[in-house]
């Protein structure tokens, strides 16, 4: 599903050059749950942000669902990103000016669905994130747990090939924390691949395999699969 | 898409009300003020008979030579003749319709006790003047040539005039006294008056036509001078006779030349005119003539004088300025929203996407400015009342081709002034905006 092999991203600047990852390798297969850590400046939000297509890398190679990502141009980038990719971010980004149903539109908007398709599909996500009730909210009147739900629900209705989750729970208490980890183990049940970048080793552990993260490099990797409850994917490094 | 992308400009520009009015408002004001010096000026500069402008030629000759010019134009010519190449252009017959003539005027007794005597402009003319400017008739017809030759006292009176003296009635075969003679109505003309007076711009531009038109070899008959501009370049001989043989310029000549050929025809046959009257000695300068047709004439008049002109530039050097401001505004706008940008591109938005989301919002801003700047132009026409003359004024209105033209104007002034902010908002970095979450 998502294969990085000898990657590097590097920032220029006149008088230095900063690694954010270097010879970086990594191979996530569909159905898995990989948790990827590391201390703040390690590289994680870095990673993530290339396997989602948000940022060029600058050196090695990338696949993504076999497409080798690397010379895309921007149209491309941006399709494979819509058609295959769902984020989940700390911070949610919700767009305050629409609401629940609104947001989750957005992406389908740019998939070109028909209105009865769109229509459809952020009924399905929405019930399936238990927000039904609240599709005519807007971001500002839900509590950061609904917000997180509202974001994953987006995430899910282009039923994309792999959900990448930056800080899923971080700007939320431990009672939405967990009900939003829930949930997202529940969707790995169901078949999801996810790759969840963290640096709480608690949420780290519910994943199914987790690759930590130093100075941009994988330093460690939790050798032996760990069991999740129905899990069906198997773990590859 | 469109529908989608302009529901979502009016979500953003209702999300920052302050920012978005003063968008709107500096687009208004620039166009205001270009509108309002635009109307003005395409009314001093429209076309006054559009289907026919490029076939009607005024003529002009050099009959005082080089040395002795008045005109301002630059070309030492003057913009009427006189008598005598009056009489020989008519007599010629070289183009497919000419007329000679002039402003005079009357003293007018009206039948009517109550109404009391008054002055009234009248225009001597021959019969084609009608034909050759599609003058319309309410009643009645134009005098014919045979009225020419026989210096018939008959008129063709304006439909104001019918209206003032005969209350709008059928006034053909009815008689109006002009300086004691007793003038038969042969026609009366439907509403009709060409702005600018292009026939004859010697006096003012924008004068209403004459009331009364009369045989333009009556009007020689009973000497009726000049109530235009008469212009001499050395003192004639006294009395009638002496204006009829001197050089002074106070005729205006057209003649109707309907296609490319007739006009190159026309100019070589007026040439060798002026050839001709060098040769006999009457001019000792070389032949020098000239032909404009309407529009030509119209500037070479300078019918929409310089100071009209700068005033157009210089508004629209503030609309520019009006526009770098919405530009900036704009800028600071999209900006702001680069973190829901960032999360559009992250969720399949392409560059194209962002760019048509943007554009069509600068668009919107555009129109909400136009539709100010029409009501501003508005209040700028009258405003403009107490600086314009009456008939200038009666062409100053917005029209739906100027309210129009400034809605194309607005919107596309702020969509090139949203080009540079909408294309720095396709270039958000989505990965930037994320991490500074």
């Amino acid at each position: 599903m998502l294969k990085m092999t000898h990657l590097s991203k590097v920032y220029r600047t006149e008088v230095v050059e900063t690694y954010a990852l270097r010879d970086f390798s990594i191979h996530v297969r569909e159905g898995e749950f990989v948790a990827v850590t590391g201390p703040s400046g390690s590289g994680k939000t870095t990673f993530l942000t290339i396997a989602g297509l948000l940022e060029e890398f600058s050196g090695g190679a990338y696949q993504l669902d076999g497409v080798d990502v690397q010379g895309l141009n921007d149209n491309a980038r941006s399709r494979l990103r819509n058609e295959k990719i769902g984020f989940i971010f700390q911070a949610f980004n919700l767009i305050p000016d629409l609401s629940v149903a609104e947001n989750i539109e957005v992406p389908l908007r740019y998939r070109g669905f028909s209105a009865a398709e769109r229509r459809r599909r952020i009924q399905q996500s929405i019930e399936r994130v238990g927000l039904a009730a609240r599709q005519r909210h807007y971001p500002a009147e839900l509590s950061g747990g609904q917000q997180q739900r509202a974001a994953i629900a987006r995430a899910l209705a282009g039923t994309p090939r792999l959900l990448l989750a930056d800080e899923p729970t971080g700007n939320l208490d431990t009672q939405m924390a967990r009900g939003v980890l829930e949930l997202l183990e529940e969707l790995h049940r169901d078949g999801a691949t996810i790759v969840m970048v963290t640096h709480d080793p608690e949420l780290a552990v519910r994943a199914q395999r987790e690759v930590h993260i130093v100075d941009g490099q994988v330093v460690d990797v939790a050798t032996e699969p760990r069991l999740v409850s129905g899990a069906r994917g198997r773990m590859q490094l | 898409m469109f529908k989608y992308y302009f529901s979502l400009a009016l979500r953003s520009l209702r999300r920052n009300v302050v920012l978005t009015m003063l968008m709107i408002a500096a687009i208004g004001v620039g166009i205001g003020a270009s509108m309002t010096t635009l109307t003005v000026f395409r009314a001093m500069d429209a076309d006054p008979i559009p289907h026919k402008s490029g076939q009607l030629y005024a003529v002009q000759i050099d009959n005082w030579g080089p040395a002795d010019h008045s005109m301002d134009t630059g070309d030492k010519l003057e913009d009427q003749i006189d008598y005598v190449d009056a009489m020989a252009l008519m007599h010629a017959h070289a183009g497919a319709r000419q007329i000679a003539a002039y402003l005079t005027g009357f003293a007018l007794t009206p039948a009517n006790p109550e109404l009391k005597p008054f002055k009234v402009d009248a225009r001597a003319t021959f019969t084609d003047f009608f034909s050759m400017f599609e003058v319309p008739f309410e009643y009645g017809a134009p005098w014919g040539s045979g009225d020419d030759d026989a210096r018939a006292p008959v008129i063709v009176i304006t439909h104001e005039l019918n209206d003032k003296l005969f209350g709008g009635a059928n006034s053909v075969g009815r008689t109006i006294n002009l300086d004691n003679e007793d003038y038969r109505i042969i026609g009366v003309m439907a509403p009709w008056n060409p702005m600018p007076r292009f026939y004859d711009l010697t006096s003012s531009d924008f004068e209403k036509t004459a009331p009364v038109f009369l045989p333009f070899t009556r009007a020689i008959d009973r000497h009726l001078l000049s109530w235009g501009n008469t212009s001499c370049s050395k003192a004639s001989e006294e009395g009638w006779e002496g204006l009829l043989n001197s050089n002074c310029v106070w005729i205006q000549f057209w003649a109707e030349l309907p296609s490319a050929a007739a006009v190159e025809e026309y100019r070589r046959w007026l040439k060798n005119y002026a050839e001709e009257q060098r040769l006999s000695g009457r001019f000792q300068w070389p032949a020098y003539t000239k032909l404009h047709d309407v529009r030509a004439w119209l500037t070479y008049e300078h019918v929409v004088s310089d100071e009209t002109r700068i005033l157009v530039l210089v508004s629209f050097s503030f609309l520019l300025v009006c526009v770098l401001n919405a530009m900036g505004l704009m800028l600071a706008k999209f900006m702001g929203r680069s973190a829901d940008i960032g999360v559009r591109r992250a969720l399949g938005a392409n560059k194209r996407a962002i760019l048509a989301q943007c554009l069509i919002e600068a668009g919107v801003v555009g129109l909400a400015g136009g539709l100010l700047g029409v009501v501003l132009t508005v209040l700028g026409l009258l405003g403009l009342r107490s600086v314009l003359s009456e008939q200038i004024l009666e062409l100053t209105h917005l029209d739906p081709s100027g309210v129009c033209i400034a809605l194309a104007l607005a919107i596309a002034a702020t969509m090139i002034a949203g080009l540079y902010p909408t294309w720095r908002a396709a270039q958000v970095v989505p990965a930037w905006q994320l991490k500074a979450q």
